[in-house]
């Protein structure tokens, strides 16, 4: 029987550390709506997404009410755009009606985001993927809701060197295109290398091809319980103690995921897909990776040590999390954004933190470069070669990397910007300032690494 | 069955389990178990409730119960049981 002290604790949790589950995302196959006509293709997109989406709001919502724990945001996410509209879209202005409908259905079924206006071109890029690469700024500027992605790299293909050059002046554009608006439309666009089919979490999420119709994916959180149990149990204390204190939070915090995700399939009649067991920090104080890394025994993250306690908290949140659920997948480990984590803003400001020192966080942990704002006047080549920087990361280790950086129109080293929400706020890093502009202009495509021939 | 957790916090005074207690026996709602602590002036109490009877729904439950807590300058919190049991239990 349930004793006390574990209401207690689980209601502490909830009220006080700010867990909660981040997002019930349900994955969309939009394959059967393709058609010749841009038209059609977009009635019976709008069509599909209200009709298999319509009560995932308010499921939500019941969930959260029913068991007392705050169920964030709900989402979509759908087949990569670019196959969807393979066969109607002629020029990058059709895409952008594909996005314009999404944006239509996302207001619709009153989620936030939907995701999937995307690409996967790890090996080269169809007609049609570089017409929707191509639609991305005006997409990103004509619309509000819709997230996009694009994979330009995997393990066992190499990097798309093209497809990198060619985003590099995608994310120039898209950041001009919304400068009234601090460049927002890059904090809704990512550059991904093995990027997974089943990722709840925006703006990398897409409902890949070798998913079913309709699934849901979940996304727990809960960086400010593992902070809390941290300071409260483990100040002095080993490794072995530290390491078992984050596996057992892990375990309780994914256990919730699994029972929302479990209750949101079966009300929806939709199979359960996956949990994607993250720790994803928000601009709430406390709830921050940051200040666990400082809990750590860090004074900022940033500092000597960084990489390895960051090393320790990403496998101590798998380990206990894949014993809480037996489908796990996703991103699945620590986030670090820095404008959606206070305890990160600190550290940049601080002078503690470096895009370098983030660049060899990501080695270790499930993202990469996560909304991070550069001097507008930062280059084409510059991006490309960020992006390069993280696919490669990603290419040798097997892991999902990602770059999402705001080059800010207007903005230099020591400025300030406003996203709002979620997406916080970010003071401008320095970015350097020597040119891989030569390696960028070469055409191809880097070799997949030696080990990932296993057949 | 429906397990339901009942939980009542605030300052403690005379007369907060009577008014939660009267409140579920009218609505034919059946309690199996009760644990409770007081610390630092503040009550803290937990109720297994079985709601198989009750015949309106878990939202207005919910609604009556906050509003009897307000009444006594209490929080009442109504969830059911699986969140607990798949948080503490392998």
């Amino acid at each position: 029987m349930i004793n006390i002290s574990e209401v207690l604790e689980t209601n502490r949790m909830i009220l006080e550390e700010n867990l909660d589950v981040r997002t019930i995302t349900m994955g969309v196959s939009l394959l059967d709506c393709a058609d010749s006509s841009v038209r059609n293709t977009c009635d019976r997109i709008y069509a599909k997404l209200t009709r298999l989406a319509k009560d995932l709001v308010k499921t939500g919502d019941d969930i959260g009410r029913e068991f007392g724990v705050p169920v964030v945001n709900k989402r979509v996410s759908i087949t990569p755009a670019a196959i969807v509209g393979s066969s109607c879209c002629k020029k990058p202005s059709d895409f952008v009606k594909i996005a314009k409908t999404l944006d239509r259905a996302a207001k619709k079924l009153g989620i936030n985001f939907i995701g999937g206006y995307s690409a996967v071109v790890s090996k080269g890029m169809t007609p049609a993927d570089e017409l929707l690469i191509r639609s991305i700024p005006e997409a990103m500027a004509a619309t509000e809701r819709v997230c996009s992605s694009v994979n330009v790299g995997s393990t066992k293909t190499g990097i798309d060197m093209d497809a990198v050059r060619l985003m590099g002046e995608i994310v120039k554009e898209t950041a001009a295109r919304t400068k009234d608006r601090d460049s927002i439309g890059c904090a809704k666009l990512v550059v991904l290398c093995n990027a997974p089919d089943d990722n709840p979490f925006m703006a990398g999420a897409f409902h890949g091809v070798s998913e079913a119709d309709a699934v849901v994916n979940v996304g727990v959180s809960g960086p400010g319980v593992v902070n809390h149990v941290l300071r409260h149990t483990c100040r002095g204390a080993d490794f072995e103690t530290l390491c078992e204190t984050i596996k057992k939070t892990a375990f309780k915090i994914t256990r919730v995921g699994q029972l929302v995700a479990q209750e949101a399939s079966k009300r929806l009649g939709v199979p359960f897909g996956i949990i994607d067991l993250s720790l994803a920090p928000t601009p709430a104080i406390g709830d921050s990776v940051a200040d666990i890394l400082r809990e750590i025994g860090l004074d900022e993250p940033g500092a000597p040590g960084t990489t390895a306690a960051l090393a320790l908290l990403n496998d101590q949140v798998k380990k206990g999390g894949v014993m809480a659920s037996s489908y796990v997948g996703g991103l699945s480990g620590a986030f670090i954004p820095v404008s959606e984590d206070q305890g990160m803003i600190d550290a940049v400001n601080a002078g503690a933190l470096t895009i370098e020192k983030l660049e060899a966080m990501t080695c270790v942990c499930s993202v990469g470069l996560d909304m991070i704002a550069i001097p507008g006047a930062t280059s084409a080549a510059t991006i490309s070669g960020i992006i390069a920087d993280e696919a490669a990361i990603g290419m040798v280790n097997q892991k999902t990397t990602a770059v999402r950086v705001i080059p800010v129109a207007g903005k230099k080293v020591g400025d300030t910007v406003e996203f709002g929400g979620l997406l916080g706020h970010a003071p401008v890093m320095r970015v350097s300032k020597f040119s891989c502009g030569n390696m960028i202009a070469r055409k191809g495509r880097i070799p997949a690494p030696i080990h990932s021939f296993k057949n | 069955m429906k397990k339901i957790i009942v939980t009542v916090v605030g300052k403690d005074a005379v007369g907060i389990l009577a008014k939660t207690c009267t409140y579920l026996a009218k609505e034919r709602i059946n309690i199996l178990d009760i644990s409770q602590t007081v610390t630092g002036g503040y009550f803290n109490m937990m109720m297994i409730v079985d709601a198989a009877k009750y015949g309106k729904t878990f939202d207005r439950l919910c609604a009556e119960l906050a509003s009897l807590g307000n009444g006594m300058g209490m929080r009442i919190h109504c969830q059911k049981s699986e969140i607990f049991e798949k948080m503490h239990r392998v």
